[in-house]
C-alpha cells in the first residue's frame, strides 16, 4: 500500500485479530472530526480448519461493509486503497493476540532490579512473560536450564549488569540459556530470537556464548545505571523481532503484513499505547483495565514527580471471567468472593457453576442472580489483579536514596509502589463483564469496590473495546486515535468521591456543596458508611457535564490536600453521576452477615445498580 | 456473528480418525507405513539431551577464570563418570591438591574462562511414543512420528483428567441417570473402562483407582470432589498430567447430569470391547477435549461419508442441551428462533430461542447457553 500524508487521511479501517474473535472498526472524518462510523466482527481463523487470520479480518470488513455500506473489498477480496467517494479506506491497521500472542521469557542478574527491568520491558512491550530467571531467584542452575528448555517462548530478553560493571553474572546467565539450548514456540525451522539488553562491556563474552546457538540481537542496556532504566531500544527490538519472527509464524500473517500501513502491533502493546498517549495529551495519571476471559492486563501512567508519566503494564496470567473464572475463585477463596453477594448460595452448588462457566467460557448470565455473582467474581479478579500492578509499578529498586533530617520522618523505601489512588486521575475498564454490563451503574461499582479510588476519580468504560485499534492508530494518525477515544471509545460514568482515612466509629465524614450546571445546588453530610448518587450527565455532544463542588473532609480525613482540608474542584459527570462514597479508605465490610448484607442493600439500590425486587432474595 | 450457541460435542459410532504420534525431538521411526499397530505397540523413540549440572570450577579450586583451562584435567567433549576428578591444581610443589569431581556422569560440554563454569551434561534419557490406538500406520513423518489412522466409534467429552491409557469397555449402571458410586466397583473393574450415569462420586473414584481401572466415563462429577481427589483447587483448565492413576472423562459437565443418552447408548452397545481414552483437556484458543476412540477393524481407505463432520445452525426442531442455570442440563427442542435482540432477566440483551423441554414447559434462554445435540 502506498504511504499517505497523515493530514490528507480522512477513513480509516483497522482491526484487531483476537484469540477468538477479530473485531474491525471504520472510522471517518465528517464536519471536520473523526469519528467511528461502524464495527464488525467475525471469528479468528488462525487455527484449523482455515488456518489463515485474512480469512477472518476479510469477513470482519465484509460486516463494515455491509453496516457502513462503504465498499472496502475489490472483487478478489482485497482491501481497496486509497478511497475514492464511498469506495475504500486511506489506511488499514491492525493489531493481534491471536495464537497465544507473544510469549517470552525474560532474564536478569539480580531480581528486583536487571531481571524485573527486563520484565518491564516485555511486558510494556505487550507481551506475556512466561518466567523471569534470575542469578538470585532461589532455582539451582539445574533447575533453571530445564525450566528454559521446557518454555518454548517465541523470544528471550537477556539483560544483567549496569555498563561497566562485572561481567561475570550475565555471562553465567547467557550459559544458563546456551545449556538449554530452547526452542522456538512456533516451527522449528528458525532460532529462537534472543535480545542481550545487559552491560555492554558482556556483549561479547555473550556473543561467544550464544552466537552460534541462537539468532541473538544486541541493543543498549536496559538498566545503563542503577538509577535509569531505558526500556525504549529493548521494546522496539521486541516489536521487530514480534513481526519478523512471531507473527511471520502464525497462519496467513505474512499476507496480512503486506496489507497493513503500519507495523502490526500485539494488542495488550497497542491498548498501552493509547492509555499512555492520552495520559501524557492531558498531563494526567491513569490506570486502565482489560478484563478478558483468561487475562487480566493492567496499564497505569503515574507522574510521582509531577512531571514525566512513568508507564507500566502487568499481566496477570491467570486471572479472567472464563476460561480463568476457576482461579480466580481458587485464589481469591469463597468468602472473599461471597461477601459482595446480597443472598446466601450453596457452596457445592457454586463450585459447580463456577467450573461449568470455564468449561463452556462462552455462556452468559440469564437470571440476575447469576449476573450479581459473575460480577462479584470480577470484583476479586480485578482487586487481585491490581495488588499485582501495585507491587509491580514502583520506583527503581536498588537505588540508593539520599536522605534529609527531614526524611527520618517519612521514611519511604526503595521500590515503593508508584501506584497512589489519591492522586490518580481518571481509571478506565474494558473487557466483557465491564463493558458490557447491563447497565453502566454496575461498571461504576466494580471499579470502585475493586480498585478503592481515593479522593476525586473519574471513571469510564471502553464502550466496544476498540482500545488496541486506537493504540495502533495513534502511531499513524494521533489526532484520530484521540478524538475517537474520546467521543466514542470512552463511555464516561461519572466521578468517585472517596475521603480516605481510618474511620471506626459512624458519623460525618465529608461535607459537600454541588453546584449543578441546571441551577441545583446539592448541599449535605457524607456519613460514614453511606453511599450518594447524585445525578449529573453529559451534553448533547456526548461530553461530561461539569459541576462546582466545594468538599470539606472531617475527622481528619483527606481528599487530596492534606487531612481535613477542604477543596474546591469540578466534578465531571457521566451516564451514572457522582458517588459520594463514605466507605472509608482503608475499606472494610462490616464483619456481622446481618449488618454486610443490608449495608450491601442499601448501596446497590442508592447507586441503582440491580433492580430493588433482585435483592429482596434471602 | 452468526453463530452463538456451542457447538455440540462430537459422538459417533462410526468415524475415521487419524492420530498424529511425534516425539518430542527428532529420533528414530520404528514402524512402517501399512503396520498395524497396537495401542501399547512403540512407534518412535529418541533420547532427550541428559539434565545439565554446572559446577563453578573456578570457584571450587580458587582459580581466576581465565586460569581453568590449565586446571581441567578432561577436555570438552569428554566422557566423565560420576565421582570423577575433573580438575586438580597444586600448590606448594605439589604438596597440597585441590580437586572438582564430576557431581554425575555424562560429557564436559562447556568450560567457560570468563566465568570459571564447566557444564556436565547427563546421559541422554530415552523416549518412545506409543501407538495409543489400534490401527494401521498411515503416514511417516520422517524422523519425527507417525499418523495412525482406524475407524472407531468416537466420543468427546467436555472435561477430563489424566492421560492416554485403554481398557475393555465395563458399564456397571443400569442408565444414563444413575450415580456411580463406591459400591458398583470391585476387582473385576481391574485394567477397563467403567462406564457410569449420570455422576461419579468420589469414593468410586478413589476406589477404582485402587483397584487398577483404567479409567472412568461418565455424565458428571462435582467440583469438591475433584478437589478433594486432587488435592488441590482446579485453577485453569489444562489438564492431562495428573498422576492420580486414573483417567476420568466427564462428558457433560460439573455437577449431577444425566449422560447424553446417545453417549449412554454407544458405550453400553460398545461393552467388553477395546477402548483408548485420554482425559488431557486444554479450554483455550487450540482446544483439546477429553475421548473416548473405540477402534474396529475397516479398510481405512475407504471414502468417508461427508456428512459426519459438517455442522448444522440451530433450527427449530434442533435437540439443544441448556448449559447454564436456571435451566442447566436441561433438555429440549427448540420451537423459535426469533432474529431480534431480547432482554434478559440479568438486563443483558442477547439473541435468544425458544425452547421446549420435556416435560413440554416452554422457556426463553439465550443462544449462548444451549448446545446443540446431534439428531
Amino acid at each position: 500500500m502506498a504511504k499517505m500524508n497523515p493530514e490528507d487521511i480522512k477513513v480509516i479501517l483497522a482491526t484487531d485479530c483476537g484469540s477468538t474473535t477479530t473485531k474491525a472498526i471504520l472510522i471517518e472524518k465528517r464536519d471536520g472530526e473523526f469519528r467511528l462510523i461502524v464495527r464488525g466482527e467475525a471469528p479468528t481463523t488462525v487455527e484449523a480448519p482455515f488456518e489463515d487470520v485474512t480469512k477472518g479480518v476479510l469477513n470482519a470488513v465484509g460486516e463494515v461493509e455491509e453496516l457502513s455500506g462503504r465498499k472496502l473489498l475489490d472483487d478478489e477480496g482485497k482491501i481497496i486503497t486509497p478511497t475514492d467517494g464511498n469506495i475504500g479506506t486511506d489506511i488499514y491497521i491492525s493489531t493481534s493476540s491471536a495464537g497465544g500472542g507473544l510469549q517470552m521469557m525474560v532474564a536478569g542478574v539480580v531480581r528486583s532490579m536487571t531481571a524485573e527491568s527486563a520484565e518491564r520491558a516485555a511486558l510494556g512491550a505487550g507481551a506475556i512473560v512466561m518466567d523471569v530467571i534470575a542469578s538470585n531467584d532461589k532455582r539451582l542452575p539445574h533447575q533453571q536450564i530445564e525450566r528454559i528448555r521446557h518454555l518454548r517462548p517465541d523470544m528471550i530478553l537477556l539483560s544483567g549488569g549496569i555498563d561497566g560493571g562485572t561481567t561475570t553474572h550475565v555471562v553465567e546467565i547467557a550459559e544458563l540459556i546456551s545449556a538449554a539450548d530452547p526452542k522456538p514456540r512456533l516451527g522449528s525451522g528458525y532460532q529462537l530470537p534472543v535480545i542481550y539488553a545487559g552491560n555492554k562491556n558482556a556483549t561479547e563474552p555473550v556473543k561467544e556464548t550464544l552466537g552460534k546457538k541462537v539468532d541473538l540481537k544486541t541493543v543498549p542496556n536496559i538498566r545503563p545505571v542503577l538509577e535509569r532504566e531505558n526500556l525504549g531500544p529493548a521494546r522496539e527490538e521486541i516489536h521487530e523481532l514480534f513481526m519478523e519472527h512471531v507473527m511471520a509464524q502464525a497462519p496467513g500473517y505474512r499476507k496480512l503484513m503486506t496489507w497493513t500501513d503500519a507495523p502490526i502491533m500485539p494488542t495488550p502493546g497497542a491498548v498501552g499505547l493509547i492509555i499512555k498517549t492520552i495520559a501524557d495529551m492531558e498531563g494526567i495519571e491513569a490506570v486502565g483495565v482489560d478484563i478478558g476471559g483468561a487475562t487480566t492486563d493492567v496499564f497505569s501512567v503515574f507522574r510521582p514527580d509531577g512531571k514525566e508519566g512513568i508507564f507500566n503494564r502487568t499481566v496477570s496470567a491467570n486471572l479472567g471471567m472464563s476460561y480463568s473464572i476457576s482461579n480466580v475463585f481458587a485464589e481469591a477463596t469463597l468468602p472473599k468472593v461471597m461477601r459482595w453477594v446480597p443472598f446466601h448460595l450453596d457452596e457445592r452448588d457454586l463450585r459447580n457453576r463456577v467450573k461449568n462457566k470455564m468449561i463452556r467460557p462462552t455462556t452468559i448470565p440469564q437470571s440476575m442472580e447469576e449476573l450479581i455473582f459473575e460480577q462479584a467474581i470480577a470484583k476479586e479478579a480485578l482487586r487481585l489483579a491490581f495488588i499485582q500492578h501495585k507491587s509491580f509499578a514502583t520506583v527503581l529498586k536498588g537505588v540508593q536514596q539520599q536522605r534529609t533530617i527531614a526524611d527520618a520522618f517519612e521514611q519511604t523505601a526503595s521500590g515503593q509502589t508508584l501506584v497512589n489512588m489519591m492522586t490518580l486521575n481518571i481509571l478506565v475498564g474494558s473487557g466483557g463483564v465491564l463493558s458490557h454490563a447491563p447497565r453502566r451503574h454496575q461498571a461504576a461499582m466494580m471499579l470502585i469496590d475493586a480498585f478503592l479510588p481515593e479522593g476525586v476519580t473519574r471513571l469510564a468504560v471502553d464502550s466496544i473495546f476498540m482500545m488496541p485499534q486506537l493504540g495502533v492508530l495513534s502511531t499513524v494518525q494521533k489526532q484520530a486515535a484521540t478524538e475517537v477515544f474520546n467521543k466514542d471509545c470512552l463511555i464516561h460514568l461519572g466521578c468517585c468521591v472517596a475521603p480516605s482515612g481510618e474511620v471506626k466509629k459512624p458519623g460525618p465524614l465529608m461535607n459537600y456543596n454541588i453546584a449543578l450546571p441546571d441551577g441545583k445546588v446539592e448541599v449535605g453530610t457524607l456519613e460514614f458508611g453511606m453511599m450518594k448518587l447524585i445525578p449529573l450527565g453529559l451534553d448533547e455532544k456526548g461530553i461530561p457535564l461539569r459541576a462546582k463542588a466545594e468538599l470539606e473532609p472531617l475527622r481528619g480525613l483527606d481528599l487530596g490536600h492534606g487531612k481535613g482540608n477542604k477543596i474546591e474542584t469540578e466534578l465531571t459527570g457521566g451516564v451514572v453521576g457522582i458517588i459520594l462514597d463514605g466507605r472509608g479508605r482503608p475499606y472494610v465490610l462490616p464483619e456481622d452477615d446481618k449488618i454486610r448484607v443490608e449495608k450491601l442493600r442499601e448501596w446497590m439500590l442508592e447507586l441503582k445498580v440491580y433492580p430493588e425486587g433482585a435483592l429482596a432474595r434471602q | 456473528m452468526g453463530h452463538a450457541y456451542t457447538p455440540g460435542l462430537k459422538v459417533t459410532d462410526k468415524i475415521l480418525i487419524t492420530k498424529n504420534r511425534i516425539l518430542p525431538l527428532k529420533g528414530e521411526v520404528i514402524v512402517k507405513k501399512g503396520d498395524k499397530v497396537k495401542p501399547d505397540d512403540i512407534v518412535a523413540r529418541t533420547h532427550l539431551p541428559g539434565t545439565v549440572e554446572p559446577l563453578n570450577v573456578a570457584n571450587i579450586l580458587g582459580l581466576p577464570p581465565e586460569d581453568i583451562n590449565d586446571a581441567m584435567l578432561k577436555k570438552q567433549g569428554e566422557a566423565v563418570k560420576e565421582g570423577e576428578v575433573i580438575a586438580r591444581t597444586k600448590s606448594f610443589f605439589g604438596l597440597f591438591k585441590s580437586e572438582c569431581t564430576a557431581k554425575i556422569t555424562g560429557t564436559i560440554e562447556s568450560i567457560s574462562h570468563i566465568t570459571g563454569q564447566v557444564l556436565l551434561r547427563g546421559e541422554p534419557i530415552p523416549v518412545t511414543v506409543k501407538a495409543y490406538i489400534d490401527g494401521e500406520v498411515v503416514e511417516i513423518f520422517e524422523r519425527e512420528g507417525v499418523a495412525v489412522a482406524t475407524w472407531c466409534s468416537f466420543i468427546q467429552g467436555i472435561f477430563g483428567i489424566g492421560g492416554e491409557t485403554h481398557g475393555d469397555i465395563k458399564v456397571v449402571v443400569p442408565d444414563n441417570s444413575t450415580i456411580l458410586t463406591g459400591k458398583e466397583i470391585g476387582p473385576e473393574c481391574k485394567g477397563k473402562v467403567v462406564v457410569g450415569g449420570s455422576m461419579v462420586t468420589a469414593d468410586a473414584i478413589k476406589k477404582a483407582a485402587k483397584v487398577g481401572a483404567a479409567g472412568i466415563v461418565v455424565g458428571g462429577f462435582d467440583d469438591k470432589d475433584l478437589r478433594d481427589f486432587l488435592g488441590y483447587d482446579l485453577g485453569v483448565a489444562i489438564t492431562g498430567s495428573e498422576d492420580v492413576g486414573i483417567t476420568l472423562i466427564v462428558t457433560e459437565g460439573f455437577g449431577q447430569i444425566n449422560m447424553a443418552q446417545k453417549t449412554f447408548d454407544l458405550l453400553k452397545s460398545k461393552e467388553g470391547q477395546r477402548a483408548c481414552i485420554n482425559g488431557a483437556t486444554q479450554i483455550r484458543a487450540g482446544v483439546i477435549r477429553p475421548e473416548v476412540i473405540i477402534p474396529f477393524p475397516a479398510d481405512i481407505h475407504a471414502r468417508q461419508d461427508a456428512g459426519d463432520y459438517r455442522e448444522q445452525g440451530l433450527r427449530v426442531g434442533s435437540p439443544v442441551r441448556v448449559i447454564r442455570h436456571p435451566h442447566f442440563g436441561k433438555l429440549g427442542v427448540v420451537t423459535d428462533l426469533p432474529p431480534q435482540l431480547l432482554e434478559l432477566e440479568s438486563g443483558s440483551s442477547a439473541r435468544i430461542l425458544e425452547v421446549q423441554f420435556k416435560d413440554g414447559t416452554k422457556s426463553i434462554v439465550p443462544r449462548a447457553n444451549v448446545e446443540m445435540l446431534e439428531s
